[in-house]
């Protein structure tokens, strides 16, 4: 098994303050894996987004609550799970912002999602116990 | 901020602020005060050269998307230069250059206004 194929994993606080030591852990883990700079860039806004959305919504900037950031790849996927215990997210209820509509009401927000959808090949939520998580995967 | 600096510049009445390193939801409200600041002196002829950004996050969007329509309702505009490709991906996934007037150098922009 290549080093690349090891999964590596990261817990941290949940403030705004380790959004680039975050996506610092998954750029360094996912240039072993020879991918080109934009789609690296691409993965770790994914990644950025989730965890932002995990600070502002499922733990409402409550920052002494973890968050463990879980990445593995096997020769054709690359696999990131982000776990929290805050408020989960009900994808049923999120619609894609309307950006137009959106700045012409001076709202913010919502972009996270629809980013991460649009970034990742596939984007499972899923809630086991107290647990929730949000599990990405990049084609390889 | 360790990973985002603004500097501000004044050519004749357009402001230019230039930001550097990495905008995300930690350091989206540096250029909110910045722009705000602008906006209550009444400065609303502005640029953001992107030059030196190396990373943009949607609350970095966020951040254009809450202040263009006031400084466009003052007769003003927010425009932004000089995006590596990497920024401009990110602005472009949310169909932002339909939106905002987005130039390939600072100089298009100051004419621009």
């Amino acid at each position: 098994m290549t080093n690349s194929h090891k999964i590596l994993t990261l817990t941290v606080h949940s403030s705004t303050k380790h959004l680039s030591e975050v996506r610092d852990f998954i750029g360094d883990y996912v240039k072993t894996l020879g991918l080109p700079q934009r789609e690296i860039s691409e993965i770790q806004l994914a990644v950025d987004e989730a965890y932002t959305n995990i600070i502002k919504h499922a733990y409402k900037n409550i920052p002494s609550n973890l968050v463990k950031v879980e990445i593995g790849a096997s020769s054709t996927h690359l696999c990131i799970s982000i776990y929290d215990k805050g408020e989960s997210f009900k994808p049923n209820q999120y619609k894609a912002p309307d950006i137009l509509k959106r700045v012409k009401n001076k709202q913010r927000g919502g972009m996270g999602v629809f980013l991460i959808q649009k970034l990742m090949d596939q984007v499972q939520y899923s809630r086991k116990g107290t647990m929730n998580e949000i599990r990405m995967i990049k084609n390889l | 901020m360790k990973n985002f600096n603004i500097a501000n510049r004044q050519i004749d009445h357009i402001s230019i602020l230039e930001i550097s390193g990495e905008l995300d939801a930690h350091t989206a409200s540096h250029l909110e005060n910045s722009l705000q600041e602008l906006i209550a002196s009444k400065h609303i002829h502005i640029i953001v050269n992107c030059k030196l950004l190396d990373y943009i996050a949607s609350a970095g969007l966020g951040v254009f998307m809450a202040y263009i329509e006031d400084v466009r309702s003052m007769g003003g505009d927010i425009k932004l230069s000089n995006m590596n490709d990497r920024v401009f991906n990110v602005f472009d996934l949310l169909g932002f250059p339909t939106l905002y007037d987005i130039l390939e150098d600072e100089r298009d922009a100051i004419k621009a206004f």
